[in-house]
């Protein structure tokens, strides 16, 4: 009798299952228009999913993305925008991908179950390589602010882009100024052995061995380290006329002090990563003539750059760090090819996002077909009277520049 | 040569903060047989709160050596305060347990301090002001700047000074006895808790003076600081013979000079295979190696059962 | 929940009867989870499936045999890679799973018996810390074996990892059955599961097992252990490739399943979560384990909360949530070895140990 009992409530739990199963499964990806068929005067709200470390080491650039979206979230709705002939509410979906990328995979489903339309996001490439998967089999568009690893946009998939100049553009660059106007001969090159610090390193040893210049040694340390005289020792010995450093400011800065007190007089220079106010506090007098690159053009030459830093400034008592302004453009190319497509639906707006030729705050954001941002202006700066002063600004790739240009002109024309 | 020179000298001045942390690690495993993990982290604190009071104090018009004078000592109390509180709440009631406990709790007790300090002090590198401009010499086309010396002359003589308070005052020997038999000194008379808890007093204060030298020297902190430092200079301590002070001076030097020339010259001598990346393994290459051919260590004469 | 609980209590068809509502139970989750909390939620589960099967690892190692092991991540980078490199278009090389998870596995056990051989005479505190830096080496190899030839990649990782496939039904598409959608984040819940059922099954017989016990005779007295005629050497050897191959195989599913992975997921903390993973839940104890990677995997997400609550209540993230997981998991350590050492699900023995001053303890320290 109690068996016969049990065995029936097993049966019914099963079938209750099965059938819960069937009903709860969510139906195969309802899109975020799905509002849109709602009668025409309604507001549609379509939520931007923003993704990066906002706890951990790297909050305080996470934090400075999620600033730059929620900023620009909010000059839309101030402004009143209207996609395919309804007004539209944006709504800001922020996450925490912990810079670390098993998390980044759960954030990246949190948010495609949160069905956002899009995502700003994520900022160390290994959070953006492993989530773009997700995205991509969610049909979100994704754009990394700042993943520079040139693996993120090599996947294959049509949802990801990037509104920064990655490794293999920024590198080269600084290549072609270290040959070319610093006229180096004999370079040593560091790396701090992470992915972006190396790529960058690998990238402009390329271009300076094919521009001729004499690689006198190929050095190591890792993003822990602060002791650095032993390879700054062997670097000496080889009496080269520039350093290049792929790395961030925590290993840039003690190591141009070390350099100091070794007597080096060479030359010093790195990437964005050292390019930070951070560098000259930690190098103190040391920091004195180093030279970083920036994609970008200055903030104080950026179309809209000057504006933007004051209205940050104003929202969230803080200096932009580093990547607000990325965030904030990533938005706006968004919401431009939702216009241009009059769609909210990823789906739709999807193929315009390819197409977007956008005066963003960091200048003219146009992508090629894997979706890197299309020689993007990179600017070198150089530490005087401890401050960083923009230097010059390059444009890589000078024969397809001239097509973004009339573009853009074409752009400027129709505003 | 010069540059053979140099990488000489690189090598001892690196070694000479092992060898400041190493005393710490050897001296607490020497009486408790506890390797205590949390020891990096105490330098670590020694040196955020160096940087902490050296940044408060640096706009007062004080004299710079006044300055960090104030700040050592502030860095020293705080660092006895966490050492011997430690010992009582993690350690002291575990002592009769199995192993693997004090151990637990010890890599906990790392955790604790590591992101109190992230708490506390934020998780960003944080400079140091520049108090003093170093003079820098050279012998023989080798440069290095007095802070240098002063931490390897510093070393030394703490070095000399513990041997030399182990060696002849009576809580040095009580703290030996201790070492030899705890249950035995107990009946002796010696009050074994008191003597532990200035061990650790003892571990910490040099902690905190090797986490002053690791500030002015590098110029910076961060709440991660002390765990590789941690690593390499128990990985010293192990070198040169745990449980014995000169031993720990010893692999200090030592395994500052491997890496220091290893980095400097591995490149070279394999021909580009292997590079100045694979550092950090030689201290952990050197470790197992001692472990497995000579666990008492260079200067070690107990072979216990332990290892 | 679990079996071995139920199985005094009940008569043999009842208990079959049990482990029916548990299958029905444990079938029926992903999708309960998934309508109530959202996909997100299922791919959680995923993960502390790994993590169970990785803990049960490292349970062999440091519960059973009391092998303290600081750098068991290593054995999961290890098949991870072992994976991602013969399944990627990294060398161009696509193999099947069920070849590579083997594969993997063996590696990851001659790995284990490569740190196991060297460190034999080690005990305690020098094991933890040889243990340690084997973990930081293989996390250097790794990092750097892109030159000057390139195998893994470097920092850079592996991209494009392949996913599991059976047939023709690979796991990272979506498949619609009979009205069910079952999404990449399913069909790896019923992989991870299988795959983590057995490996409790395993550890369960292993337990009583004759070489379950030599390892528990070790782990309380290595020299009366060999002693009684255990041959210490081999039956620590096996304990470490044991453990290694658990820690292989989820690594190899680790890699199929996130399809990228570079060295920064195979840090001394990963090592330290799986450990607490072990030391909170109950060392020795199966249940006690599995308890461990189930609650150590959901509180950091319960966790993220908190930032939340703080931002909605003090308008500022005052205590950052990843800094108050780690203090929590320090905290918890420090609290767990003083007042209850055995775990949250001691093991009937390991209980016994710590509870006892026993004077065994004594000699061991007099001997010190």
């Amino acid at each position: 009798m109690k068996r016969r009992h049990l065995l029936s409530v097993v049966a019914a739990l099963a079938l209750a299952v099965i059938y819960g199963c069937g009903k709860e499964a969510p139906p195969p990806a309802p899109k975020a228009a799905a509002p849109a068929a709602a009668p025409a005067p309604e507001m549609i709200t379509v939520k931007i999913g923003s993704a990066s470390p906002l706890t951990g080491p790297q909050a305080h650039i996470g934090i400075d993305i999620r600033n730059g979206v929620q900023l620009a979230v909010e000059d839309l709705n101030a402004a009143g925008v209207e996609i395919g002939g309804k007004k539209v509410k944006f709504e800001m979906v922020a996450e925490d991908d912990e810079a670390n990328p098993t998390k980044a995979t759960t954030v990246a489903q949190k948010l495609a179950d949160a069905k956002v339309a899009a995502v700003v996001g994520h900022f160390n490439s290994g959070a953006s390589i492993p989530a773009s998967k997700i995205y991509a089999d969610a049909g979100i568009p994704q754009i990394s602010p700042s993943s520079t690893n040139p693996k993120y946009t090599q996947q294959g998939f049509k949802t990801t882009f990037r509104v920064v100049a990655h490794d293999d553009q920024q590198g080269p660059t600084l290549g072609k100024f270290a040959i070319e106007k610093l006229k180096a001969k004999s370079i040593a090159i560091i790396d701090d052995s992470t992915a972006y610090g190396q790529g960058l390193a690998d990238a402009f040893e390329a271009t300076a061995r094919a521009a001729g210049a004499k690689i006198v040694a190929r050095e190591h340390t890792t993003d822990k380290d602060t002791d650095f005289s032993a390879i700054l020792t062997k670097i000496k010995g080889r009496k080269p006329d520039l350093i290049m450093f792929g790395g961030i400011d925590p290993q840039a800065g003690p190591m141009v002090k070390q350099m100091v007190s070794l007597g080096i007089k060479a030359k010093f220079i790195g990437g964005d990563g050292m390019q930070t106010p951070n560098f000259i506090k930690l190098a103190g007098d040391a920091a004195e003539g180093m030279m970083a690159s920036m994609p970008g053009l200055p903030k104080d030459q950026m179309p809209g750059g000057k504006a933007f830093v004051e209205k940050y400034k104003a929202k969230f008592n803080a200096e932009v760090e580093l990547f607000a302004p990325m965030g904030y453009d990533a938005v706006m190319v968004f919401v431009e090819a939702m216009k241009r497509a009059a769609s909210a639906d990823p789906a739709k707006f999807l193929p315009e996002v390819g197409n977007t030729n956008h005066q963003g705050v960091i200048g003219p954001i146009a992508f090629d077909d894997k979706g890197d941002l299309k020689n993007g202006p990179i600017t070198i700066y150089v530490v005087k009277g401890g401050k960083w002063e923009a230097l010059e600004t390059v444009t890589p790739g000078a024969p397809e520049s001239a097509e973004p240009k009339a573009a853009e002109k074409s752009d400027a024309a129709k505003k | 040569m010069d540059i053979f020179l140099q990488q000489l000298i690189n090598g001892l001045v690196l070694g000479s903060i092992y060898a400041l942390v190493a005393l710490g690690y050897t001296m607490v495993y020497g009486i408790l047989g506890l390797i205590n993990f949390a020891h990096g982290d105490i330098v670590m604190v020694g040196a955020l709160v160096t940087l902490t009071v050296t940044q408060a104090l640096a706009g007062s018009g004080l004299p710079a050596p006044v300055i960090l004078l104030i700040a050592a000592c502030a860095a020293i109390a705080v660092c006895i305060l966490l050492g011997i509180s430690m010992e009582r709440v993690a350690y002291r009631p575990l002592r009769r347990a199995p192993r693997l406990a004090p151990l637990i709790t010890a890599i906990g007790i790392s955790m604790l301090l590591q992101y109190s300090a992230a708490l506390i002090w934020g998780k960003q590198y944080m400079p140091m002001p520049e108090l003093i401009k170093t003079d820098h010499y050279a012998v023989a086309g080798a440069q290095f700047t007095g802070l240098q010396a002063f931490i390897f002359l510093l070393a030394c003589a703490v070095m000399a000074g513990l041997l030399w308070f182990i060696k002849t005052s009576r809580i040095g020997q009580a703290m030996r006895a201790t070492e030899q038999n705890p249950d035995v000194a107990g009946l002796m008379g010696i009050d074994t808790n008191r003597i532990i808890s200035f061990t650790f007093l003892l571990g910490s204060a040099l902690g905190a003076l090797a986490g002053v030298m690791v500030v002015l020297y590098y110029g910076l902190g961060h709440y991660f600081m002390g765990f590789m430092l941690g690593m390499k200079a128990f990985t010293a301590a192990v070198l040169g013979g745990i449980g014995n002070v000169p031993g720990a001076m010893l692999g200090g030097m030592l395994l500052g000079l491997i890496e220091s020339l290893a980095s400097g010259y591995i490149g070279d001598l394999t021909g580009g295979v292997l590079g100045s990346n694979y550092r950090d393994i030689f201290a952990f290459l050197v470790l197992i190696l001692v472990l497995v051919l000579r666990p008492s260590g260079l200067m070690g004469q107990r072979v216990s059962d332990r290892a | 929940m679990n079996p071995v609980a139920t199985r005094r209590a009940l008569s043999p068809r009842q208990r079959w009867l049990a482990y029916l509502v548990i299958a029905a139970l444990l079938l029926a989750l992903p999708f309960a989870v998934d309508a109530l909390l959202g996909r997100a939620w299922v791919r959680i589960i995923d993960v502390a499936l790994l993590f169970i099967l990785l803990a049960l690892g490292l349970n062999i190692v440091v519960g059973y045999a009391g092998l303290l092991d600081l750098g068991y991540i290593a054995f999961f980078a290890v098949g991870a890679y072992s994976y991602a490199l013969l399944a990627s278009p990294q060398f161009g090389i696509h193999g099947s799973f069920l070849l590579l998870l083997p594969l993997g596995a063996l590696v990851a056990g001659v790995f284990g018996i490569v740190l196991g051989a060297p460190t034999l005479r080690l005990r305690g505190d020098y094991l933890a810390i040889v243990t340690l830096g084997f973990g930081e080496i293989i996390r250097i190899f790794l990092n750097n074996l892109n030159r000057p030839v390139n195998i893994t990649n470097g920092p850079q990782g592996i991209t494009l990892i392949d996913p599991l496939q059976f047939g023709g039904i690979a796991l990272n598409q979506s498949y619609s059955v009979g009205g069910l959608t079952i999404a990449p984040v399913h069909g790896y819940y019923f992989v991870f599961l299988a795959c983590a059922l057995l490996a409790i099954i395993i550890s369960l017989r292993l337990e009583d097992s004759r070489i379950g016990r030599a390892w528990v005779a070790i782990r309380e007295d290595e020299v009366a252990a060999s002693a009684m005629g255990i041959n210490t050497r081999n039956i620590k050897l096996l304990a470490f490739a044991m453990g290694a191959t658990f820690g292989g195989i989820s690594g190899g599913l680790f890699a199929s399943f996130q399809g990228f992975i570079s060295p920064e997921s195979f840090t001394l903390l990963d090592s330290i979560m799986v450990l607490c993973m072990v030391v909170l839940g109950g060392m020795g104890n199966v249940g006690g384990v599995v308890l461990g990677a189930i609650l150590l995997t959901a509180l950091p997400e319960a966790l993220r909360y908190v930032g939340q609550l703080q931002q909605a209540w003090f308008g500022a993230v005052y205590i950052d949530p990843s800094d108050l997981r780690m203090l929590l998991f320090g905290l918890a350590l420090v609290l767990m070895m003083l007042f209850r050492p055995a775990g949250l699900w001691p093991s009937s023995t390991r209980r016994r140990e710590f509870a006892i001053e026993d004077e065994a303890g004594d000699e061991e320290r007099a001997n010190a």
